[in-house]
């Protein structure tokens, strides 16, 4: 019995040696840190992302990306965990939720919005003639180059 | 003494500027020619007083007084004497005396100008710019006084305040705060300076564009006289936009020159509108048109440089509640205010005798492709603009502070960016009037052609990123057919006058330089396109902890480290260097000294880089961390920074360009007049 309980406590120990090396060989390398750290921000630190941060609090933070990282944590889920701690203002981009929803609607709308002043300004400026600039003449090659040499040719008088 | 004589002559610039405007105004309303003159003589005599001010701010700051607060604040006994000087735009109070003496001089410019064709526009350039002034100094007067003393009351509260307050006694700490470390590099020294000159410079295309709209005039003359002005105002501002990026890429650490901060965007919406503005007012000149856009174009670029002020010197962007805790903020805000309603007043009061010829005569026509070209300018304008204040909005209605970083802005300006490029492709082909699409077509597909070469060669050398592809293919439209441009026009003038190609082009560009240092401009931004392209979406990193002797691989390089010393300075820095070898494709280039600068007495430090720097890529290496102890281990992040020299390249040709757009051409004699000049003149003369 008495060997029987010492072999298991080798074993035990054995497994726990072989999964610290196991843990240590997990351990989450600087560059899985930086991927995640680079698309939150620290309240303390606005506009400057976490994994260029060089605050205390900054380094303290990418610490506790590496632990949940090396506890099998994702992206995701560790994104969570900051924005429950601090709120939203730790993500790069606000999340597409309540008054956030103007940042992605404005600029499209805007756009489409511009576009058409632009094609009615366009539109309504066009010379009443109703000639269609496709069937106009276009202007020659040599017709333009005569064109360059004659201002040229009007300035180099003056 | 000094105190006094700098805080005298700060009122007596401001009591100018009230004069001025009021007198010229007066003056103006009542046609009394002396009034608006000695307004004129107010307005060139602000320059003397207010620099007998900012001596005064550099004599305390170089005398050590610190019971001055600014100076306790802005300066130590370890900084030189030219950083001393330069901590006159180290803060709140010197910053604003700065900006006033800029715009002090400025004004004194306008006033010596000769008035023969523009008289009517005089009196009103005068208010305006001696309104923006009084404002300014306002500021400081009344609340930023960099004149103001320590003072400690009976009860123990250290307080700063001009005048002694009663029972309260002098402090004189015997060493000040200092400068900001980030503020003492080269980049940082100049970089103000260029942006304020910059910001000051667009007050006077604004005054002269609001004076035309007072008195009612609806020519070009504003915009003849102020040409210069503006390439001028845009000159500083491009110049003061690149030498901030390369302040950050060499001193804040992140491997970067543009991190779409609400500041870096603070100083670039006038720019975008600034650059607008400068190819609308070709169509005006041209034919015309766009009267009323030129006009809100430049009052908007007036109430951006206000708002980039505001922005950088109220504390909003820390937080939108910081804004009310100065008196700097409900002011600005109230003057930016009154200054929008004021000049779209006037906008609106005279639209009608803006109304414009406003005929296009095809949709493919230079004017047209101009329109495109500021709507998209607009469109890039608007997404900064939502970018900056919708963190504020957020705060104001929810309470919930929110982060708009790079991703938004880049994701939403790339296409916009993109279209830029094609029209600078396309524009220079086209021709004013009539432009039709077989025109165009014609003059297009060997550019187009030549150009998707370079993608091409790129493909089939393995690059796989898309938007990269159509970055460069654009990049090298733009670039194509500014040489043929060029070349086109070098070659009509050999065949002319017999000249070699390179005499060709110099009195090519000489003989139209705003549109030839236009297309100098343009290779400029393509150069840029190619750099930012390229550490955009090739920019590679890794970090690591070494051991001594222990290596890091990043793409075809590899460092080693070979150990860390750490010192002090005279100035009061301790330094910890690294000393790395660094190989490329198994052989030795040298090696890097990153380091980090611990600022003692403001407790903060400083990373600055080591970096191997080629025309193909940077290898940039940053010490991020280190054992302090053993000095055994040290934690590097290293960047691969691929044709980021291209940014700075293309930045010096950018601004060359500038300099041959904006640079004075020869007054251009009519016909009739030099014809009767050659009359008049005696014979054989």
């Amino acid at each position: 019995m008495r060997r029987f309980s010492g072999l298991l406590i080798a074993m035990l120990l054995s497994a726990l040696a072989f999964g610290t090396v196991q843990a240590q060989g997990e351990q989450p390398t600087d560059d899985e840190v930086n991927a995640v750290a680079k698309g939150l921000y620290c309240p303390v630190c606005p506009n400057t992302p976490l994994d260029v941060c060089e605050t205390t609090a900054c380094k303290q933070w990418r610490e506790s990306i590496r632990e949940k990282l090396a506890q099998g944590w994702s992206q995701g889920q560790i994104e969570q965990f900051f924005v429950s701690q601090y709120g939203d203002r730790v993500l790069a981009t606000p999340p597409a939720t309540g008054l956030n929803w103007l940042v992605y609607l404005l600029p499209p709308v805007g756009f489409v919005a511009g576009a058409l002043i632009l094609a009615g300004a366009l539109r309504s400026w066009r010379k009443p003639s109703g000639s269609d600039p496709q069937s106009t003449a276009a202007p020659a090659d040599p017709a333009y180059l005569e064109r360059v040499e004659e201002e040229l040719r009007r300035r180099g008088s003056s | 003494m000094i105190e006094g004589i700098g805080f005298a002559a700060l009122m007596l610039t401001f009591g100018l500027a009230l004069y001025g405007a009021g007198a010229a105004a007066y003056g103006a309303r009542t046609d009394r020619p002396e009034l608006i003159e000695s307004a004129r003589r107010a307005m060139l005599f602000s320059w003397p007083t207010i620099s007998i001010s900012a001596l005064a701010i550099i004599a305390l700051l170089l005398g050590s007084r610190y019971d001055i607060a600014y100076v306790a604040k802005v300066t130590n006994n370890a900084m030189p004497p030219y950083l001393r000087v330069t901590a006159l735009w180290g803060g709140q109070a010197g910053s604003l005396v700065f900006w006033s003496w800029l715009l002090a001089a400025f004004a004194s410019a306008v006033s010596m100008r000769k008035w023969d064709r523009d008289r009517d526009l005089l009196p009103w350039v005068t208010v305006v710019c001696m309104v923006t002034l009084a404002f300014f100094l306002a500021l400081v007067v009344f609340v930023e006084n960099p004149f103001s003393r320590l003072w400690i009351t009976p009860e123990g509260a250290q307080l700063t305040a001009f005048f002694q307050p009663e029972g309260a006694r002098a402090v004189i700490p015997s060493d000040g705060q200092g400068l900001n470390p980030l503020l003492r590099h080269p980049g940082m020294i100049v970089h103000p300076p260029l942006l304020y000159l910059g910001f000051v410079s667009f007050v006077i295309p604004y005054a002269f564009a609001m004076a035309a709209l007072i008195v009612g005039r609806s020519d070009d003359g504003w915009i003849r006289v102020t040409r210069r002005w503006t390439l001028v105002a845009w000159l500083f501002l491009s110049l003061g936009l690149i030498v901030g990026g390369r302040w950050a890429y060499d001193v804040l650490g992140w491997g970067g020159y543009w991190g779409w901060d609400p500041v870096e965007i603070a100083a670039f919406m006038p720019w975008l509108t600034g650059t607008a503005f400068l190819h609308s007012v070709i169509i005006q000149e041209k034919k015309g048109m766009m009267k009323h856009w030129n006009m809100l174009l430049i009052i908007l670029t007036y109430l951006l440089v206000l708002f980039g002020t505001f922005l950088t010197r109220s504390g909003v962007l820390s937080s939108v509640h910081a804004f009310a805790q100065s008196a700097i903020g409900p002011m600005f805000f109230a003057f930016i205010g009154l200054t929008f309603v004021i000049s779209i007043w006037f906008l609106l009061k005279r639209w009608g005798d803006l109304r414009g010829v406003n005929q296009i005569d095809s949709i493919l026509s230079r004017e047209s492709l101009f329109m495109v070209n500021n709507f998209l300018f607009i469109m890039i304008l608007a997404v900064c603009f939502l970018g900056v204040i919708f963190p504020l909005v957020s705060e104001l209605f929810t309470g919930q502070t929110v982060t708009v970083g790079p991703e938004w802005y880049e994701r939403i300006t790339a296409p916009l960016f993109a279209g830029l490029l094609l029209l600078m492709g396309v524009a220079p082909l086209s021709v004013f009037g009539i432009s039709s699409w077989r025109a165009l077509r014609r003059q297009l597909w060997l550019p187009v052609a030549i150009s998707l070469a370079v993608p091409a060669v790129l493909l089939i050398t393995g690059m796989r990123s898309s938007a990269a592809l159509l970055g460069y293919w654009l990049a090298s439209l733009v670039g194509v057919v500014t040489l043929y441009e060029f070349w086109r026009g070098a070659s009509a003038r050999r065949r002319r006058h017999g000249e070699i190609l390179p005499v060709a082009l110099v009195r090519l560009a000489g003989r139209n330089r705003r549109r030839y240092g236009g297309y100098v401009i343009h290779l400029g931004v393509v150069l840029m396109a190619f750099g930012i392209i390229g550490i955009e979406i090739f920019q590679i990193e890794t970090q690591g902890t070494l051991a001594r002797g222990e290596r890091l691989l990043l793409g075809r390089y590899e460092m080693v480290y070979e150990g860390l010393t750490r010192f002090n300075t005279s100035d009061g820095r301790e330094i910890s260097r690294a000393e790395l070898s660094v190989f490329k494709d198994g052989r030795s280039v040298g090696q890097l000294f990153p380091r980090s600068d611990y600022y003692i007495v403001s407790n903060q430090p400083m990373t600055i880089p080591g970096v191997r720097s080629t025309l193909e890529e940077d290898f940039y290496v940053l010490l991020v961390g280190w054992e302090p102890i053993g000095r055994d281990g040290a934690t590097f992040k290293v960047y691969l920074n691929p044709l980021v020299n291209f940014v700075w390249l293309g930045g010096v040709v950018f601004i060359l360009g500038t300099l041959v757009a904006a640079w004075p051409e020869r007054e251009q004699v009519p016909v009739r007049r030099r014809a009767a000049h050659a009359q008049a003149m005696p014979a054989g003369d």
